[in-house]
C-alpha cells in the first residue's frame, strides 16, 4: 500500500469508527463525543496555523467566538435561519481573521503570542461592553424551535451527533487534502526554514497570511457549530482559557498531524471529565499536563507514535 | 465636589496603582531582559504573594503591624524560592526556548491557581493595614477675604495609600542601585548583554538565570503584599496585574527597566483616571488594543531603542 493510499484508508477507518460508535456508545459517551468532534474542528483549525504553519497564536477564541456571536446575534436579533447565520458567523470569523492576520503577521514568535493575545482580550472584552446584545458572561440560549436546519432538527441527541459527525468528517478530509497539497508542503517549508522558503522564490507572508485565516475560518465554522448545536451562545467562548485548550489539545495529540488534533480533544476532553468528579480544581490537571507535554513529549501521542512506529503517519 | 479635586483623588488613586504596578512590571521586564523569555505566571506569583501574606498576618498571633511587616519578608522570600524551584525544575530542562516556555509557564499558571483554589479556598480575605489615619487635605478656594483653604467633604487619603507610594519609589531606587552598582547586578547585565561571552567569562549563566525569575516573582509578591491591605486577596487576583504588566512591558520597550517604570506610571495613572471618568471595561479595550498596535507597529516600544 502507498502512503497516500494508507493515509486514506485510516481517514475513512477513523469515521467509519464514529460512524459505529454512533449506533453502540452510552447515551452519556455519544454526547461526548458529539461536543469532542465539533471541537476537534476548532484544534484542527488552530493546528493548520500552529502544526503546519509553525504560528503559535494565543488568541484563536476571537476567532472561535467570531463564528459562534456571528451566528447566534444573527439569529437572535435578526431572526435569521440557522443555514443563513452559520453562513453569517463564518463570514465574521474570516473577516475578523483577515485583519488580525494582517496585523499580527507583521510580528512572529513571541511577539505574535502577545499580539494575538491581546487581540483576542479586546475581543472578550467588547462582548462584555455590548452586555445589552451579548448578554455577557450569561450569555443567551437559542431556542429549540429555532436550532432546524434544511427540515433537521439539531436540538435531537442523535441528529446532533450525525451533525457533527459530517461537519468533523468533511473538515478532516479537507485539512487531509490540504496538508498534502502543494499549498500545505510550501507552508510546512515556511515552518522549517522561512529564510530559505524565501529564497526559493515563495511569496512567504502571502502563504502565511492565506494559512491564517483559513485556521481562523475554520475556528470559526466550529465556534457556530458549536453554538447552534448546543444551543448556547456566552462570553466564556472568548475568554482567554478558550484560546489556550487548543493549544493543549494540538499539543496533546501532536501539532502537525492530521489525527493528532482529534485524538488530543478526546483525551483531554475524558481527562477533565474524570478528574472533575473529584475535585473542582481540575484545571490543575490541565497546567500539570502542558507542563509534562512541553517537558517529555513534545510531539504529542500521534507525534510520538508516528516518529517511533508509523512513519507513514499525516 | 468641584471636578479640581476630583481630579486630584483620581491621580492619587492612578499613583498607588502605578507604584504597584511599576513593581511588579519591573519583574516581569526584568526575567525578559535577563533571560529572554515571557513569565506568563507572573500574574499568579503576585496572587501568591497576597495568599501568603494573608497566611503569614493571620497565622501569627502577634501585633497586625507586626504580622504585616513579617508578611512583607516572608511573602517575597516564599514566593521567590517557589520561582526558582519552577525555574530549576522546568525552564531550564526546556533550555529556556522562547514558546515552549511560555507554553509550560500557562501550564505553571494553572498549577498554581488551581492549587491556590484547593488549599485557600475560593473567599476573598484582607490583611489589615498596619496604619491607616484618614488624612483629609485642603483645596485652595478664591473666596471673598481671597485665596483660602477649604476641606471639601471626602476629599482625602490615607496613611496607607501614602505609604504604598513611597515604598514602592523606595523599593525601585533599591532595585536600580543594586543593578547598577554591585557585582550581582553586573553579572545580571552582562548575562543580559551576551550569554555566550558571559558564559566564557566564567559566570554561572544557570545560576544567574534562577536568581533573576526568583527576584522577579519576588518583586511581585511585594507588590502583592504593599497592594493587599487595599485589595483582598483571592484565587482569581492574577489577571489584571498580569495583563497591565504585559502592556506595561511592551509600551515601555521588553527589557528596559527605566522604560517599564515610566510606562508604569502613564498606564497606572491613565488607567485610575480614565476608569475614574469612562467605563473600566472600555479603559481595558483600548489599553489591551494600544499594546497590540505598539507590538505591530513600534515592536521597540514607545520608550526602547531598536536592538541589532
Amino acid at each position: 500500500m502507498t502512503e497516500a493510499g494508507k493515509s486514506l484508508a485510516l481517514n475513512a477507518g477513523v469515521i467509519a469508527l464514529l460512524i459505529v460508535l454512533h449506533f453502540v456508545l452510552p447515551a452519556y459517551h455519544h454526547g461526548n463525543l458529539a461536543r469532542i468532534m465539533v471541537l476537534a474542528i476548532y484544534a484542527m483549525g488552530f493546528n493548520f496555523a500552529f502544526g503546519y504553519g509553525g504560528m503559535l497564536s494565543l488568541g484563536h477564541a476571537l476567532f472561535f467566538a467570531a463564528g459562534m456571536y456571528g451566528m447566534g446575534l444573527t439569529m437572535q436579533h435578526l431572526d435569521w435561519p440557522a443555514g443563513a447565520a452559520i453562513v453569517a458567523g463564518l463570514l465574521a470569523a474570516f473577516v475578523v481573521s483577515t485583519a488580525v492576520g494582517f496585523l499580527a503577521l507583521r510580528t512572529a514568535g513571541v511577539q505574535l503570542m502577545i499580539v494575538t493575545l491581546m487581540f483576542a482580550q479586546a475581543g472578550f472584552l467588547t462582548v462584555l461592553y455590548f452586555g445589552e446584545w451579548t448578554r455577557g458572561d450569561e450569555g443567551f440560549v437559542i431556542q429549540q424551535s429555532e436550532r432546524v436546519l434544511a427540515g433537521v432538527d439539531l436540538s435531537n441527541e442523535s441528529t446532533r451527533y450525525l451533525a457533527g459527525l459530517l461537519l468533523f468528517g468533511a473538515c478532516f478530509v479537507f485539512m487531509s487534502r490540504l496538508v498534502q497539497s502543494s499549498f500545505g508542503k510550501v507552508l510546512v517549508a515556511i515552518r522549517e526554514n522561512e529564510e530559505r522558503t524565501r529564497m526559493l522564490g515563495y511569496d512567504v507572508a502571502r502563504y502565511k497570511l492565506v494559512a491564517f485565516i483559513i485556521s481562523g475560518t475554520v475556528s470559526g465554522l466550529a465556534g457556530a457549530a458549536y453554538g447552534l448545536l448546543f444551543g448556547y451562545v456566552g462570553a466564556s467562548f472568548a475568554s482567554v482559557q478558550y484560546s489556550i485548550l487548543p493549544l493543549l489539545w494540538v499539543l496533546l495529540g501532536g501539532a502537525g498531524t492530521v489525527l493528532g488534533p482529534f485524538i488530543g480533544t478526546l483525551f483531554m476532553f475524558y481527562l477533565i471529565d474524570i478528574s472533575s468528579g473529584f475535585t473542582s480544581a481540575y484545571l490543575a490537571i490541565a497546567g500539570a499536563v502542558l507542563v509534562l507535554l512541553t517537558l517529555f513529549a513534545r510531539q504529542g501521542i500521534v507525534g510520538e507514535a508516528r516518529q517511533r512506529w508509523l512513519p507513514w503517519l499525516p | 465636589m468641584d471636578f479640581g479635586p476630583y481630579l486630584v483623588l483620581a491621580s492619587l488613586e492612578g499613583a498607588v496603582q502605578a507604584s504597584v504596578l511599576a513593581l511588579t512590571a519591573v519583574g516581569l521586564s526584568l526575567v525578559f531582559g535577563v533571560m529572554r523569555v515571557v513569565n506568563v505566571a507572573h500574574g499568579e506569583f503576585f496572587m501568591l504573594g497576597a495568599v501568603l501574606a494573608w497566611v503569614v498576618a493571620t497565622s501569627i498571633g502577634v501585633h497586625p503591624a507586626l504580622g504585616f511587616v513579617l508578611a512583607l519578608v516572608i511573602a517575597p522570600v516564599l514566593v521567590g524560592a517557589i520561582a526558582i524551584i519552577a525555574d530549576v525544575l522546568v525552564l531550564k530542562r526546556l533550555n529556556y526556548d522562547p514558546e515552549n516556555t511560555i507554553v509550560a509557564t500557562i501550564g505553571l499558571l494553572y498549577i498554581i491557581q488551581q492549587v491556590t483554589l484547593m488549599t485557600y479556598g475560593p473567599d476573598a480575605r484582607p490583611v489589615e493595614a498596619p496604619f491607616n489615619q484618614r488624612l483629609a487635605l485642603p483645596w485652595p478656594e478664591w473666596g471673598e477675604g481671597g485665596l483660602t483653604l477649604g476641606w471639601p467633604w471626602g476629599f482625602g487619603t490615607t496613611s496607607y495609600k501614602l505609604f504604598v507610594i513611597a515604598a514602592a519609589i523606595v523599593l525601585l531606587i533599591v532595585l536600580w542601585q543594586l543593578m547598577s552598582r554591585t557585582k550581582l547586578g553586573l553579572v545580571m547585565r552582562a548575562t543580559q548583554l551576551d550569554r555566550e561571552m558571559a558564559l566564557a567569562f566564567g559566570i554561572h549563566v544557570d545560576r544567574v538565570y534562577a536568581f533573576a525569575f526568583g527576584i522577579g516573582a519576588a518583586l511581585a509578591a511585594l507588590a502583592a503584599t504593599l497592594i493587599v491591605p487595599i485589595q483582598q486577596a483571592h484565587y482569581l487576583m492574577g489577571a489584571d496585574p498580569l495583563l497591565l504588566s504585559f502592556i506595561v512591558v511592551i509600551i515601555g520597550g521588553l527589557g528596559s527597566l527605566p522604560g517599564t517604570v515610566a510606562a508604569a506610571v502613564l498606564i497606572g495613572m491613565s488607567d485610575g483616571m480614565i476608569s475614574m471618568f469612562f467605563s473600566p471595561t472600555l479603559a481595558k479595550i483600548l489599553s489591551t488594543l494600544l499594546v497590540a498596535f505598539v507590538l505591530v507597529f513600534r515592536p521597540q516600544g514607545l520608550f526602547g531603542t531598536r536592538r541589532a
